[in-house]
């Protein structure tokens, strides 16, 4: 354990390290003692009942969300309330929302080319370079000049990807990337993540895409009431789940 | 006994796509349709009908028949039985310019047309950009200029001679580039996490929206000075421009943030993601959308900012409304008002209704979810 070198680095243990992290919501304790790292290049799949915070836990991981106790070291950046810590680790961290959150009123292009221009100040014509090489890699190079409103939801989340994409981040977060989509349109988004897995991305993702989580989880984590109840590679978390609660949960999502 | 038979079928096809069927569209179609659909609607448009008969022949006397068009003292109207339109001929340059100086009119021509041509091209969506609204801060500079003089040889003109259309055009786009910016950054400042931006701009909206024009007209033309040391004076005019820029950003700033409010909350997290700054993330992801939202409204303040610059008439100032008053104090003509404030009525509602059309076709795209 890196506690007490004093240091923000924490050496080789984790590209991201969260230590006895609690947060509360008013007087709702959202996030209890939690205790979480992932490896470089490792990907972490958090799953667990709706409410159970594990959006928040990571919202909290690129300070969409701000956590009261504990720490979050990120690439050697602990969150605090340092803006320009906040910002170095959100150049460093992609994040993919369930609901996409594209800008409705720019085009696919500028959906991408926004964040490096105004935050990294890269130049416009290298910016535009590198999205359509990222566009490219989500297969929908064709729609560059498009509005998001045009899209379907699958093109939507794989523009997202796309953006996120665009800083070169070293940690991705995906939260429930394919929960707001059409059962078709589903394989494309996780398709585009798996392309990023064999890449050798970091990602912590949250899903309940269980078939997608057994494939390519280094590490499954299950979470209820605010708390990590069970952390385990997936072959041993899906056949013998330790904890009475995991059982139930997959029990519940895992038949039909 | 068997199981049931089963009652479910469907029918599998291969329909080939076509166009909708034909809605019939012929006059008397529609006429059924919209004025005779039931006995109700009927009698509604035989009333209606009998109404206008009775009415349009004896407008029509009035307004065109038995009117004057021309009589360069009046003498004509005297003795007709319908409208003296000679009114409008004659006093037409009061009416317009106020007392701005005869000989100088053709500057206030230059600003009329540079405010309503800038207006027109502001219309164009594909203009819409920051840079129009620097557009507008120029615009201002330079009909400041042409109407103040005293450089570039133009003779100086105090603004106690200003008047008529100039003057209310001046007035409201002074409102309107004054108090947009000003209401954005109260909307802002009402949603700020920081007490003292919070309680200022909640103390100033909620003052001004207590209190009529008229009062702050008056605070602004009679009440003000008196808090200001000997030596400074502020222009009349500018001080009634201030009132009415506070007063418009007042209410504009509750418009800007309902549609502040409209803005997801996704919004705001994908902003932060991607790295942008707040100034980043409000004037290029958030006001954008904001301002698109609450157009149609914002358009209902802007079109009453038009008509409330009727009220400097009573600080003394000439607009168009007031330079009207003033022209038809000429005792030839006093018994001819009517017909001059027709013509005032006609020149406002022409300015209203295209705002308000143009409002409307903005709504329509807006509904269509058009991005532009």
């Amino acid at each position: 354990m890196p506690e007490g070198n004093g240091a923000d680095r924490t050496g080789a243990d984790g590209i991201v390290e969260l230590r006895v992290v609690n947060k509360w919501f008013d007087d709702f304790h959202v996030l209890r003692d939690i205790n979480l790292t992932v490896g470089r290049g490792e990907k972490v799949v958090i799953c667990g009942p709706s409410g159970s915070g594990k959006s928040t836990l990571i919202r909290c991981i690129n300070r969409l969300e701000e956590h009261q106790e504990g720490r979050i070291v990120v690439d050697g950046t602990e969150l605090t309330g340092d803006v320009r810590a906040i910002e170095q680790v959100r150049r460093r961290v992609g994040m993919v929302f369930q609901q996409f959150n594209l800008f409705p009123h720019l085009s696919v292009m500028e959906n991408l080319t926004l964040g490096p221009v105004l935050a990294a100040r890269t130049a416009q014509s290298a910016a535009q370079s590198r999205a359509r090489e990222l566009l490219e890699r989500v297969r929908i190079a064709d729609q560059a000049h498009k509005y998001p409103g045009q899209l379907s939801g699958g093109q939507q989340q794989r523009v997202a990807i796309a953006r996120a994409l665009m800083m070169r981040p070293r940690v991705m977060l995906f939260d429930e990337p394919t929960s707001a989509l059409d059962p078709e349109m589903i394989n494309e988004v996780l398709d585009v993540m798996i392309q990023l897995v064999e890449e050798g991305m970091t990602m912590i993702v949250v899903t309940h895409e269980m078939g997608f989580a057994r494939r390519v989880a280094d590490l499954m984590v299950f979470m209820d009431d605010g708390e990590i109840v069970e952390a385990a590679p997936p072959e041993e978390f899906f056949t013998r789940p330790s904890n009475e609660r995991t059982r139930a949960f997959l029990s519940q999502i895992l038949t039909h | 006994m068997g199981a049931p038979a089963r009652i479910s079928t469907a029918v599998p096809v291969a329909a080939p796509r076509r166009p909708p069927p034909l809605r019939a569209r012929s006059i008397s179609h529609w006429l059924h349709a919209n004025l005779f659909s039931n006995a109700h609607n009927t009698v509604l448009t035989l009333l209606c009908l009998v109404a206008l008969v009775m009415a349009v022949p004896g407008i029509v006397r009035w307004a065109v028949l038995d009117a004057v068009w021309t009589s360069a003292d009046g003498e004509a109207c005297r003795t007709a039985l319908g409208a003296c339109w000679a009114v409008v001929g004659e006093k037409y340059r009061l009416i317009l310019f106020g007392t701005f100086p005869y000989e100088e009119r053709w500057r206030g021509w230059l600003v009329i047309a540079l405010i309503i041509g800038l207006a027109v091209v502001s219309g164009f969506r594909r203009f819409w950009s920051w840079y129009l609204f620097l557009a507008w801060i120029a615009v201002l500079v330079v009909v400041l200029v042409l109407m103040l003089g005293g450089v570039f040889g133009l003779r100086r003109i105090g603004t106690n001679e200003w008047g008529g259309l100039p003057l209310t055009l001046l007035l409201f786009m002074g409102t309107v580039v004054g108090g947009f910016p000003l209401a954005i950054v109260l909307a802002l400042g009402r949603r700020s996490r920081l007490p003292v931006i919070q309680a200022l701009s909640i103390g100033l909206i909620e003052i001004t929206r207590g209190v009529p024009l008229v009062a702050v007209l008056f605070i602004a033309s009679v009440m003000f000075p008196l808090f200001l040391p000997g030596e400074l004076t502020i222009d009349k005019l500018l001080r009634a421009q201030i009132g009415m820029i506070v007063f418009f950003a007042a209410y504009a700033a509750e418009v800007v943030r309902g549609g502040l409010q409209a803005i997801p909350r996704g919004q705001y997290d994908a902003a932060d993601a991607i790295g942008l700054s707040y100034w980043q993330s409000t004037s290029r992801i958030v006001l954008p959308q904001a301002l698109r939202v609450v157009i149609p409204a914002l358009m209902n303040d802007i079109i009453r900012a038009f008509k409330n610059t009727t009220f400097v008439s009573i600080i003394g100032l000439f607009d168009v409304l007031g330079a009207t008053k003033a022209a038809l104090e000429d005792p030839r003509w006093i018994r001819f008002a009517p017909e001059a404030y027709l013509f005032v009525f006609a020149l406002y509602f022409v300015f209203c209704l295209s705002m308000s059309k143009y409002s409307e076709s903005v709504e329509r795209d807006l509904r269509k979810g058009r991005n532009f």
